[in-house]
Formats: C-alpha cells, structure tokens, sequence
C-alpha cells in the first residue's frame, strides 16, 4: 500500500491519498494521471491493468485501487 | 458572399430548425433554440449599451456556452471565454488587459465569478436568454458590420508570464470553417463528439461546422476521457462518425488495448492535431478502422484554428512521422530561412503563414503583436502581414510539409500549448525560490520542473495550482543544490533532460 501511495503522491504531492476517496468524483485525477498511473502500478508491482479494469470506482480512493492490484497480482 | 458567422446559423435555421444542433450532460439546444435565445441576449446587450465591447463568457462546457457566443455576436460584440480550468490569477490577469464592462456565468459560475477582482456588470445566462428580441436594433447593429470586426479572443499561454489575447475576425473563421469542413467531408448527416474544450479555438471545427451544415455535436463529458471503454460505448451509442481529437484522447483508447476488444464502430472520419501521433498508437487506430479517413491538423492559435492538413494515405514505420501535409486552400505556408529567405526544397525554415486565416494580433499588445506578426520579408512592394509561428518545418520527398521542432521554449503537452517560460516565471514567483528550470521530458511526456530553494515539492505545487491552469502543473518537480550550467554560462537543458530521464523511482 505505502508503495501505491508514493506513485499517487508523485502525481500529486499535495493531495491526501490515504484518506481521499473522491479522486474520480471531485476530479482531483485527470486522464493524464490515469495514463501515469497505470503505467507505474504495471511497472511497480508487475501487473497488466486491463481496460475493463480502468473504470471509476476502481481508481476513486488509494484502497480501492490497491484492492485491484491485489486481485491482479493473485 | 458571407461576411458573418452568424449566416450560418440563419440557414440552417430554414431546414432543421428543429434539429438538436448540441448536446451536453445536462442540456440539448435545437438550431431554433440557439437563434431564439442569442437573439435575446444580443437584444439585452443592446439594452446595456455594449457595442463593440470584449463580452467575457464565464460558463460551464455545455451547449448554452455556444448560445452566449451566437448572443454576443448578434450583440455586435465579440466573445472572450474564460473557464473554471483556469486558475483565478490568470483570469485576473486577463480581466486587467480587457477591461471588460459584462460578464456572462451561469449558475455553476456565479460565485467564482463574483471572487474575481472585477467591477463590471455580472449577469447569469438564465437571466437574460429570455429578453425580448428587438429585431430593428438586432438589424442595425448587423447593417453596420463588417467580416473584419473581431468575433472572439482566446487567450494562450506567455513566456513572460502575461497570456495573450488572440483576435480574429469573422472573415478568418469563416475562410477556416468553409476548407476544413470540404477536408472533414462534413454534411448533415456528421455526428460530431467533441472532446476539446469550448474556450479554446480548437472547439471552433466542431461549432461552426454545424452551424453551417444543421449536424448535431455531443459534447462528450471529459470525464469519459479516463476511461476508455465507457467512451468507446458512448461513441457507439450516439453513433458519433466524425472526431477532432488531440493525440492523447485517441491513444488513451489504443493504448490500453480496447481496440482489440471493440471499436468505435461508426467512425468514418479521424482527424487529430496538436501533438505528434505515436505511429505504433496510430496503426492499432488504422487497423481497427480501415475504412475512415485519417486526417493529421496542424495550425496555432494566431492562424485560426488549422493551417494545414494530411490525409493519411500511406502506410507508416514505426521510425517516420505522419506529416502535416499542405495548407488549406486560400492558405499560404512559407518556410522562412534565418537569414529571411525561402528555404530550398527540403532544407528547414520557420513556418509561415500567409492568407486570410492570419488573425488580427494579440490584445493590447503591440509589441508582442509587432515581433510575430510581420511584413513578408519576400515582399517590399506593399503591406502583408504573415505570422511566424516560431514552429520550424520542411519539405519531406513527397512535397508535403513535416513539423520538426521548435524554436523556442514551447511544448506541446496533452494537446494543449505551453510556455516553458511561463511556468518558471510562475514558479519564481513563489517565497522561497532561488532559481528554477522547466524542461519537457519527451519520452516520458512529462513536465518537469527543477528547483534551488528551501520549499518543499509539495509546496510549489499548491503554490503553482494558485497561478496556472492545470495542465501546466509540473508532472514532476525536484529540487536541486545549483542549476547546471553549461561552458557558456547558460542553464544546461541538455543535462537537465538526461537527470530527469534516469530518475525513476527506486524499487524496495
């Protein structure tokens, strides 16, 4: 989880990941940062994010996605 | 012969008045609707006594924005739109340089509307789309108009830290709309998605372009834009045909492999602009959809919109780039050598635009005006302005045009322009900052910014969030002992281009 939290941080220093769960809702990621991102979690924890993966509700809050790289990586 | 946009929009009323002309998320507007409603905010603006004014639209992205415009220009004045995207300094920034007496919001912008250091009159959308029209005034203002007032200024990023103000007159836009909507094969039948923002010029392709034929646009959510498969759906379920997309929302689709899986099924027409198209990215594209036309635009801000075009028509490697091909019709593009000669077949000149399309300058701003509109340096027998766009280009074996680089600072990052030089101005601004570098690491798309002072990273981005739009927040911002230099004394780019390549995270 720390290491999920350090990319997300990476893309934005400013915003408080462990606790925010409207990343999607209140538009604090774009789709720049989609892209970011599901490059550095595929490099980082070795995992193939899908397209039908790469929907809201998984990318909304840090443990929402760590719960997918979770599925992923079993 | 046409001398205002607003012709469009009283022709096409004759045969689809009732057509939806735009749909957003919350709202539709018919073609009547848009007469309807822009002549009544044209009637109130005469009311108010502004004529020939700057009329600031502050709206959210959604067919009533496209309504204000038409109210506007039936007004006899020309529109400047400002958005929520923007930061509230470089509105302000902005503000100062118009001095504008009318502000339109709407109800999603009133209360950021009423924060701005600002004087003028605020009025909602919602307050004025319903004034009764008064057709005698509505004909005097337009009996007296000519296709050289201004329509619109948009405001693009400054190195200096200052926006500027493009104008352009409906002449341009009308010479514009007529060639890019023959290239488009644009007809009554298009389905537009639009994706680009409508504060931006770049929205005119799909505005204009149903205006003057009675299609009908989607204005595509930009939230869809993170998630490709439900933008794929979307497109197939309002059977868009035809896009203008930046780079980035076409290979957000084929990166991710959703062409594998689905397509777009009713694309016809592709075209795409702004940024260099991966070719690895643009052949999934082209194999998924065989039959569209392909089409790469490419133009700046000062020459209305687009330039030129390239139809796709040739297979690519993955080493060449797809060329920007060759100027609309009524278009002129002269490659400027550094000593201002025209550059020889396949040697490199500066772009040049001569024609119509050239818009009329930057907004108060004379000397910004003067240093990039100029006379043809191939001409000493009369007055011509070109505009040197400061992209250098040449001629590739088949005759068509090829973007190289740039000559200066700016880049060009997820389809919007960027002035390196603006965000270290922004940034040097900030308490605490010694000095500061920007570059743009290619490879990666990312803009970095490399720092000497005593804040933290975290800082400078809430700091640089207060001063600039978001897509020019650095991607990554480290902070350094000393900027390098190189032999010369001049920051090292070079240097700073390789430190920002290898820092990758360290893996635990």
């Amino acid at each position: 989880m720390n290491d999920l939290i350090e990319i997300l941080e990476e893309l934005h220093a400013d915003v408080d990941f462990k606790n925010c769960v409207t990343l999607i809702d209140h538009n604090i990621l774009d789709s720049f940062d989609i892209i970011t991102l599901v490059a550095d979690i595929n490099s980082e924890f070795d995992v193939t994010i899908p397209a039908e993966e790469i929907i809201p509700e998984n990318f909304n809050s840090a443990k929402a996605l760590y719960a997918l790289v979770e599925r992923l990586m079993e | 012969m046409l001398s205002n946009v607003l012709e469009y929009l009283e022709e096409t009323i004759t045969k689809h008045s009732e057509k939806i002309a735009f749909i957003g998320e919350e709202y539709e507007y018919t073609f009547q609707q848009i007469y309807d409603e822009g002549q009544s905010i044209g009637s109130y603006l005469r009311n108010q006594d502004i004529l020939k004014e700057p009329v600031l639209v502050y709206m959210s992205r959604d067919p009533r924005t496209i309504t204000a415009y038409m109210g506007v220009l039936y007004g006899g004045n020309y529109y400047v739109p400002i958005d929520s995207e923007m930061p509230s300094s470089r509105i302000d920034l902005i503000i100062e340089k118009l001095e504008p007496r009318i502000l339109i919001c709407d109800n999603s912008t009133r209360e950021l509307a009423e924060k701005l250091d600002y004087d003028g009159i605020i009025v909602d959308f919602a307050d004025i789309n319903r004034t009764s029209i008064r057709l005698d005034h509505l004909s005097e203002i337009r009996n007296r108009m000519i296709d050289t007032d201004p329509m619109y200024v948009v405001f693009t990023s400054g190195s200096t830290g200052t926006p500027k103000g493009v104008i352009a007159n409906h002449k341009s836009v009308i010479d514009y709309i007529e060639q890019l909507s023959v290239v488009l094969e644009v007809n009554d039948t298009t389905v537009f998605g639009n994706q680009t923002p409508l504060y931006l010029d770049a929205c005119m392709k799909e505005v204009y372009s149903t205006l003057k034929y009675g299609c009908t646009t989607h204005i595509i959510p930009k939230k869809m834009f993170m998630f490709p498969i439900q933008l794929v759906d979307y497109m197939n379920q309002y059977k868009i045909n035809t896009v203008c997309w930046v780079v980035s929302a076409l290979t957000i689709i084929s990166s991710f492999k959703v062409l594998d899986k689905m397509v777009p099924e009713h694309l016809k027409v592709v075209a795409f602009g702004s940024e260099v198209f991966p070719i690895k990215q643009f052949n999934l594209w082209k194999e998924a959809l065989p039959d569209a036309k392909f089409i790469n635009l490419y133009g700046p801000t000062e020459g209305t919109g687009m330039c030129t075009y390239y139809v796709v028509n040739r297979v690519f490697e993955e080493d060449k780039v797809i060329p920007i091909g060759v100027p609309f019709k009524n278009t002129d593009i002269i490659l400027i050598t550094d000593d201002n000669k025209v550059a020889d077949n396949g040697e490199m000149g500066e772009i040049c635009i001569r024609g119509t399309s050239v818009t009329m300058g930057y907004f108060k701003d004379k000397e910004r005006t003067n240093a990039v509109y100029t006379q043809n340096p191939l001409n000493d027998v009369y007055p011509e302005i070109i505009y040197r766009t400061g992209d250098l280009g040449k001629l590739n074996e088949h005759n068509e045009l090829v973007f190289v680089s740039r000559k200066d600072f700016q880049i060009k990052h997820m389809g919007h322009r960027i002035e390196l030089g603006e965000i270290e101005a922004s940034a040097n601004q900030l308490n605490g900052l010694v000095n500061t570098c920007c570059i743009y690491n290619k490879v990666q798309e990312k803009i970095v910014l490399f720092y000497v002072g005593e804040l933290a990273s975290r800082d400078i981005a809430v700091g640089l969030k207060e001063k600039l739009p978001r897509y020019m927040i650095p991607n990554k911002i480290i902070q350094l002992d000393k900027i390098p230099l190189t032999p010369n004394g001049k920051i090292d780019r070079v240097h700073l281009t390789e430190m920002s390549l290898k820092r990758k995270r360290v893996k635990k």
